[in-house]
């Protein structure tokens, strides 16, 4: 039977594996990869060249001179308010430092205030009163539905027009002074006191943190509850208070004092920058009450539930229960509206506010040096927002979900 | 002994808990704590409801008369502004005899825009029509054909340039936004890398900073003479703006889908770009239209800030009406507020949709 291979035929053996071609191929998602990559870098390099090389044959042209050496040249020009010590023959470096300090001033205190007043909106829309519920819906409504730059420029012109000239200032009990020129308010005179004042204070807060951490690691031991936030308090209180009497117990204020033509001394804050700041708050607020919100009522039905049938309070239970749970939610998002105000702080320049946008379009006009002020522009904001995202990273990681 | 009958007491009717006043018993009255809040904000919104009324209604000044506003000063509102100026601050410095051109083209655009709105014409046609639209709207506004004058862009301004920009930038920035995302997906690590760095520079900055490049900057890239016009450049700057953060929001979408929809795709043997055009992008791009209307909006009101680099869209038209006529300029802050009114009636009205087109797109989901 010639037909039926015999059972102990082998198996003719295998060819041996074509040689590994080098060549390049097509089908390949490797090849096909570099191809890509290689042209995509190409084009952004030949992009990036072509704009170079133009730019560079524009400044020839126009006569333009490049490089950063300008900041060491005298700014000439004033600055309405400077916190540190900035006159008019001063270098632009500085001119520029000023313009920092004014954006920070309006970021940090901002984001602060703007927590606050955010976060109370958002628990607002939860409470067992209509009124306050729907108050809190019409604000956040309202405030972000209209452009900043326009809620910016509403401020500006109420700061400006309709409070009364200088000389007519609204006068609270002498000490608060408001009229077109700003407001102005009494502030300490600066004295050793202070600064021992703030040294016990920081004292007390460490202590007092030494404290509850010890409160909370014998809870998670045994179980006890401990009362400590009178202690808390009393020992950041108690800290300051004998600083404060150690450097002497400073009691001179200085307080505003208002003649025919202007109001003098105390501390002033200009309508320039009320109106950044108040615009600023007011707008992000209403999306930082969205966020809130949103975290809220992202913890599901059942832990309210849970912890009202433990017999938790409703403040006990929004405290303990679902803030730590809805802060998750809320952490990522909060970020964003952080780095939106920080953002947004650059439109001071619409009011005159002089903030970096603000001092560097200046320069630029006076300098015609677009690139290097527009860098500048672009390099601070981006180290702020990596700065301050990074911070919330770390944040949003001792907040997240510890798992094991 | 004979038992009488006695019959229990009938029982008290239960509590109404449904109806006008329960409700207000309930909802701002339960307490008493609650209570002296709720009567001391209903007296508070009844004194600011009177003083709007009292100052926008009763004491107000609707004549276009400059004397009769300062006459009524301080007392009540001057909407004669609104009447005289605006046509200025609508359509700004359009020529007066052929507004009709920037009406009919941005009733168009707008109808357009309304009507992609409704799912009814997500058809194969609708992007088209757009090209359609954008060309009758770009004839319509610069002119110099079929009879009708040139019109330099330097004059358009008002809403119509507020809306284009807003409807051409996010038009513009969509595919771009689609490509930076897969780019961002991508397991080439040089693609990767490129879009990780654009959408990063360009969320780290603000606008204003894109548009002062745009306005400043662009100018120098460009080969000599050849710059192009600045509502050009600024449209350009917006674009790349806008993309990132859509990029972003488009790559939400992307990593929502679940990786069996593309295993299974692979395992029916669709190649990369039929995977992604077929079954991941409709089903990524569906689940975020409402962050999309939302990115939308606040590109709409971001418009505002060309006023700084001299368009003059609607802000900045208000600026030019009113700020060099020193009659009407005591009046400036009516006419701010009827422009947060245009602004505040279109962000809301989108906000709406938003909320709706997310509801609606959820139906498929539903169990």
């Amino acid at each position: 039977m010639p037909d039926t291979p015999s059972p102990h035929a082998m198996i003719p053996a295998r060819s041996a594996p074509p040689p590994k071609r080098s060549a390049f191929s097509w089908r390949s998602n490797q090849a096909r990869g570099v191809v890509y990559q290689v042209a995509a870098l190409s084009f952004i390099a030949l992009l990036v060249w072509l704009l170079v090389s133009n730019t560079m044959e524009n400044m020839r042209v126009r006569g333009i001179q490049s490089g950063f050496d300008f900041l060491l040249q005298p700014a000439g020009f004033d600055i309405g308010e400077d916190w540190i010590g900035y006159e008019s023959n001063d270098r632009y470096w500085k001119a520029f430092l000023v313009g920092l300090v004014n954006t920070l001033r309006v970021a940090i205190i901002g984001i602060v205030l703007t927590t606050i007043l955010g976060t109370l909106l958002g628990i607002g829309r939860f409470s067992r009163n209509a009124l306050v519920r729907g108050l809190c819906y019409g604000y956040v409504e309202m405030f972000r539905n209209i452009p900043v730059l326009l809620q910016l420029l509403m401020w500006y012109l109420l700061f400006t027009e309709y409070l009364p000239q200088i000389s007519q200032a609204w006068n609270v009990g002498d000490l608060l002074f408001l009229s077109k020129n700003g407001i102005s308010f009494p502030t300490p005179v600066w004295a050793l006191g202070h600064t021992l004042a703030v040294l016990g204070l920081l004292a007390g807060a460490v202590a007092a943190y030494l404290v509850a951490a010890r409160a909370r690691k014998r809870f998670e031991h045994t179980g006890h509850t401990q009362k400590v936030l009178w202690q808390c308090m009393a020992m950041v209180a108690g800290g300051a208070l004998v600083g404060w009497l150690a450097g002497g117990a400073p009691w001179q204020w200085n307080i505003p004092t208002m003649n025919e033509v202007q109001v003098e001394g105390g501390g002033a804050f200009t309508p320039e920058y009320m109106t950044v700041l108040m615009g600023l708050v007011l707008y992000t607020s209403a999306f930082v009450a969205e966020v809130v919100r949103g975290g809220i009522a992202s913890v599901s039905l059942g832990q309210h539930e849970a912890s009202a049938s433990l017999g938790l309070s409703r403040w006990h239970s929004m405290r303990l229960v679902v803030l730590p749970q809805a802060l998750r939610v809320i952490i990522p998002p909060m970020t964003n509206q952080f780095l939106n105000l920080t953002k947004n702080s650059s439109l001071a320049v619409a009011v005159g506010y002089p903030d970096l946008v603000s001092i560097a379009n200046t320069s630029l006009n006076q300098t015609g040096r677009a690139v290097e002020c527009i860098a500048i522009i672009m390099a601070v904001y981006l180290t702020t927002s990596l700065l301050t995202s990074g911070f919330m990273n770390w944040f949003n990681a001792r907040a997240a979900i510890k798992e094991r | 002994m004979t038992q009488v009958f006695v019959s229990l007491p009938a029982r008290a009717a239960p509590i109404k808990t449904e109806g006008l006043v329960p409700w207000i018993r309930s909802n701002l009255f339960a307490s008493v704590p609650n209570a002296i809040l709720s009567a001391a904000l209903i007296g508070l919104l009844l004194w600011v409801v009177f003083g709007a009324l009292r100052w926008g209604v009763l004491n107000a000044v609707a004549t276009a008369n400059a004397d009769m506003c300062q006459a009524a000063r301080g007392l009540g509102a001057c909407w004669g502004i609104v009447n005289e100026k605006a046509r200025f601050i609508v359509l700004g410095r359009y020529p007066q005899p052929e507004h009709w051109r920037p009406v009919i083209a941005t009733l168009a655009l707008l109808g357009l825009v309304v009507a992609s709105c409704s799912p009814r014409f997500w058809k194969a046609w609708l992007p088209a029509l757009w090209a359609v639209v954008l060309a009758l709207f770009f004839t319509l506004m610069g002119g110099g054909v079929l009879g009708l004058s040139k019109v330099p862009t330097d004059q358009w301004g008002g809403l119509p340039l507020t809306i284009m920009l807003t409807v051409l930038s996010m038009t513009l920035a969509f595919p771009i936004a689609v490509a930076v995302a897969l780019g961002r997906r991508s397991d080439m690590p040089a693609i990767k890398s490129l879009c990780v760095i654009y959408v990063e520079l360009v969320r780290g900055v603000p606008l204003i900073s894109v548009l002062f490049m745009a306005s400043f900057m662009l100018p120098l890239f460009m080969p000599a003479g050849k710059s192009p016009d600045v509502l050009i450049r600024v449209i350009v700057g917006i674009t790349l703006f806008a993309a990132a953060y859509m990029a972003e929001i488009i790559r939400g979408g992307l990593q929502s889908l679940p990786k069996g929809q593309t295993e299974a795709a692979a395992s029916l043997g669709l190649g990369y770009w039929q995977t992604q055009i077929k079954i991941v992008l409709p089903q990524a791009l569906g689940a975020v239209v409402p962050s999309i209307m939302n990115n939308f909006i606040s590109l709409f009101k971001d418009t505002s800030l060309v006023t700084i680099v001299s368009l003059y869209e609607l802000t900045g038209a208000l600026g030019l009406a009113v700020g060099s006529d020193p009659n009407w300029r005591p009046f400036k802050i009516e006419a701010y507020l009827f422009i947060a009114a245009i602004y505040f009636g279109c962000c809301f009205a989108m906000s709406r949709y938003s909320l709706w087109i997310e509801k609606r797109l959820a139906v498929g989901k539903a169990r």
